[in-house]
C-alpha cells in the first residue's frame, strides 16, 4: 500500500516534470530567437556601425558601391504600413460598430465566421491577387502606376488586416456593458450619438490596442508586399512606384544567390533584429493597452 | 451634436448605419471578388494532370505533384512535433501550476512570440535547424520551423479549451481520491477535446499557407520528386504558388490560381473538419 503511494507519487511528479518541460520550449524560442539574431546581427554591426545602418540613406548591400543605410527598407515599410492603416483601421472599425451595435444576432452568425475566412487566406494569395487583379485595375483607373507598386500591395494587406481589426474591435466594443448605452438613450440620444459619444470612448484603449497589433501584424507581412510592392529599396512617399520593405529584402537575399558568411548576407540578421525589435514593441504597448481596457471593464 | 436639428440628428443617425452596413458587407464582396477571379484564372488548368505531374518550364506540362506531397510530409511532421507540445504546454500552464512568476512570464512570452513575424521564425529555423543541427532543407527542417511557429497557436487554445472546464468536474474528481493527473487525464482532458481539436486544425491550416518561413529555410523551388522520408528535400504548396506568381508570363500567373484554388481547396476542408466537431461539441453538451 505504501509503495503504491510512492509509485503514484512519482509518476505523477514525473508527468508534471515532463510537461514543465514542454512549457520550457516556447521559453526557450523567444531566448533563441533573441540570442541568434544579436550574435549575427551583432558580426554585420562590426564592419557596419549602428548609426550608419539606421540612419544610412542609401541601401545597396548587393551591389558595389555598397551602402548600408537602412533607411529606404524603413521608408518602404512604413509606407506599406500607412497604406494599409488607411484602408484597414477606419474600415474594420467600422465593420466592428456594424456587428456589435447593428447587426441582429443571425446577421453576425453568418457575417462574422465570413470575415474570419478573409483572415484565414494565405499571404501568398494575397499577393497574387495583387499582381494579377489590383494591380490591372489601379493601372486602368490611374495612369502612371509601376508594375511592382506600394498602393497594390497596401492594399491586399489592408483586405488582410481589416478583419483582425474588425474581430478585435467588436469584441472591445461588447465588452462596454450595455448599462452604459442605455443611459445614453435614456436621456435621448440617437444610436449614432452613443456608439460615437459613448461607446467607442469608453473602449478607445482597446481600439487602440487592437489597431497597433493590426499595424505590427502588416509590418511583419512577407509573401504579399514581396509579390507585389517590387524590389527597388527607395525613399519615397509615391505609392504608385515600387519600393522594397524588411521583408521583402530578406526574402530576395534568401532566394537568390547571395554566398552564406559575406557582409551582404549578413544584412538580412540586421533587419531582421530591427523588424523583431519594432514588432516586438508594437506588441508590448497593444498588450499593456489592451490591459488598461480590460482593468476598467473586468 | 446635441444642439443640432432633431431632423438633422435622426438623418446622421440613419446614414451612420448605412455606412457601417456598406463598409462591413464590402469585406464579403472582396472575397467574393478574390474567389471568382482565381476560380476564373486557375479553373481551365485544375485537371488531375496538374495533381499529378511535377513542376515544369512548359505550363502545360505542370503540375503540383511534389508540392502536394511536400506540404502533406510538412504537415504530418509538425502535427508529429507541436501537438503534443503544445498540449502539454497548455496543461501544465492550467493544470498543473498556480499562478506564479513563473507562469505570468512563460504567458508574457507566449502571447509575444504569437505577434512574431513568421518571417523571424524562419531565421530561427535557418540558423539552428538547418545550420547547427545539419538538417539542410529537409522535411524536418522545415517541420521543426513550423512547429515553433503553431506552438503558441496551439498553446493558447488548448489553454481556452481548458478554461471552458467547468471546476467542479475537477473537484468532484478530486474529491474521490484521484490525483491531478489522473483527474487531468480522464475527466479535464476529454471534456476539453473538442475545443484542442479545434485549435490543433486551425493552426495547421494557418501552417499551410505559410510561405516565408519556408523560404527563409531554402526549401526548393523546383522539385521533380516527391520525399521519401524525412530528411528529403522539399517543396510546398504555397511555395510553388510562390514561384509561379513571380514569373512574369500569364500561364504561370493562372498556373498559380489553379495552386490557389487546390491550397484554398484543402484549407476548406480542414476548416469544415473545425466547425464539425465545435457544432458536434455544442450540441452534445446541450
Amino acid at each position: 500500500m505504501f509503495q503504491r503511494k510512492w509509485a503514484k507519487h512519482w509518476r505523477e511528479e514525473g508527468i508534471k516534470a515532463g510537461l514543465f518541460l514542454c512549457a520550457t520550449v516556447s521559453v526557450l524560442t523567444t531566448f533563441a530567437i533573441v540570442w541568434i539574431l544579436i550574435r549575427e546581427a551583432g558580426v554585420f554591426f562590426q564592419e557596419v556601425s549602428v548609426s550608419e545602418f539606421l540612419f544610412g540613406t542609401q541601401w545597396t548591400p548587393l551591389l558595389e558601391p555598397r551602402s548600408f543605410g537602412v533607411l529606404p527598407l524603413v521608408c518602404g515599410t512604413f509606407l506599406i504600413v500607412a497604406g494599409t492603416a488607411l484602408i484597414a483601421l477606419p474600415a474594420g472599425l467600422a465593420t466592428a460598430i456594424y456587428l456589435s451595435e447593428y447587426a441582429s444576432s443571425r446577421v453576425r452568425s453568418i457575417l462574422k465566421p465570413i470575415l474570419e475566412v478573409l483572415a484565414g487566406i494565405p499571404t501568398v494569395v494575397y499577393g497574387y491577387f495583387a499582381l494579377s487583379f489590383v494591380t490591372p485595375l489601379l493601372r486602368t483607373v490611374f495612369s502612371d502606376v509601376q508594375i511592382f507598386n506600394a498602393a497594390s500591395a497596401s492594399i491586399v494587406v489592408g483586405i488582410m488586416v481589416l478583419s483582425m481589426v474588425a474581430s478585435l474591435c467588436d469584441d472591445t466594443l461588447r465588452a462596454v456593458p450595455a448599462s452604459l448605452r442605455q443611459g445614453a438613450y435614456a436621456v435621448g440620444a440617437t444610436p449614432v450619438e452613443v456608439t460615437l459619444g459613448v461607446v467607442i470612448p469608453s473602449s478607445l484603449s482597446g481600439i487602440m490596442a487592437a489597431f497597433v497589433l493590426a499595424l505590427s501584424r502588416a509590418i511583419g507581412e512577407t509573401m504579399a508586399v514581396t509579390l507585389a510592392a517590387g524590389a527597388t529599396p527607395k525613399m519615397t512617399m509615391d505609392p504608385f512606384v515600387g519600393i522594397q520593405t524588411m521583408t521583402a529584402y530578406i526574402v530576395q537575399v534568401s532566394l537568390g544567390d547571395t554566398p552564406a558568411g559575406g557582409i551582404a548576407y549578413q544584412t538580412i540578421f540586421a533587419v531582421s533584429a530591427l523588424l523583431f525589435v519594432i514588432t516586438l514593441i508594437m506588441n508590448i504597448v497593444s498588450s499593456h493597452l489592451l490591459r488598461k481596457f480590460r482593468e476598467v471593464y473586468e | 451634436m446635441i444642439s443640432r436639428s432633431l431632423t438633422y440628428r435622426y438623418w446622421f443617425a440613419r446614414a451612420f448605419h448605412v455606412f457601417c452596413f456598406v463598409v462591413a458587407w464590402t469585406g464579403v464582396v472582396i472575397l467574393g471578388i478574390l474567389l471568382f477571379h482565381v476560380t476564373r484564372e486557375g479553373i481551365q488548368w485544375l485537371d488531375l494532370q496538374f495533381l499529378s505531374d511535377f513542376p515544369s518550364r512548359f505550363p502545360a506540362k505542370a503540375g503540383i505533384r511534389s508540392a502536394l506531397f511536400g506540404t502533406l510530409w510538412l504537415m504530418g511532421f509538425t502535427a508529429l512535433f507541436s501537438v503534443p507540445i503544445g498540449i502539454g504546454s497548455g496543461l501544465y500552464l492550467e493544470e498543473f501550476t498556480n499562478k506564479n512568476r513563473f507562469s505570468r512570464f512563460i504567458d508574457l512570452n507566449i502571447s509575444n512570440l504569437a505577434g512574431v513575424p513568421s518571417i523571424v521564425y524562419g531565421m530561427l529555423g535557418l540558423v539552428i535547424f538547418v545550420r547547427w543541427f545539419g538538417l539542410e532543407q529537409s522535411v524536418l527542417a522545415g517541420s521543426l520551423t513550423m512547429s515553433l511557429l503553431i506552438l503558441p497557436v496551439i498553446i493558447i487554445s488548448t489553454r481556452e479549451a481548458l478554461r471552458s472546464v467547468p471546476n467542479t468536474i475537477r473537484q468532484a474528481a478530486f474529491a474521490l481520491g484521484a490525483t491531478r493527473w489522473q483527474t487531468t487525464y480522464a475527466h479535464v482532458l476529454p471534456a476539453a477535446l473538442p475545443g484542442i481539436l479545434t485549435g490543433i486544425i486551425l493552426a495547421l491550416s494557418r501552417a499551410i499557407g505559410e510561405t516565408a518561413p519556408l523560404v527563409m529555410i531554402g526549401a526548393l523551388t523546383y522539385v521533380a520528386f516527391t520525399p521519401e522520408g524525412p530528411m528529403d528535400d522539399f517543396t510546398a504548396l504555397p511555395i510553388q504558388i510562390f514561384n509561379w506568381a513571380s514569373r512574369p508570363q500569364q500561364e504561370f500567373h493562372e498556373l498559380a490560381a489553379a495552386g490557389i484554388l487546390v491550397l484554398l481547396l484543402v484549407l476548406l476542408m480542414m476548416n469544415s473538419i473545425a466547425v464539425y466537431i465545435r457544432h458536434r461539441s455544442e450540441k452534445r453538451n446541450l
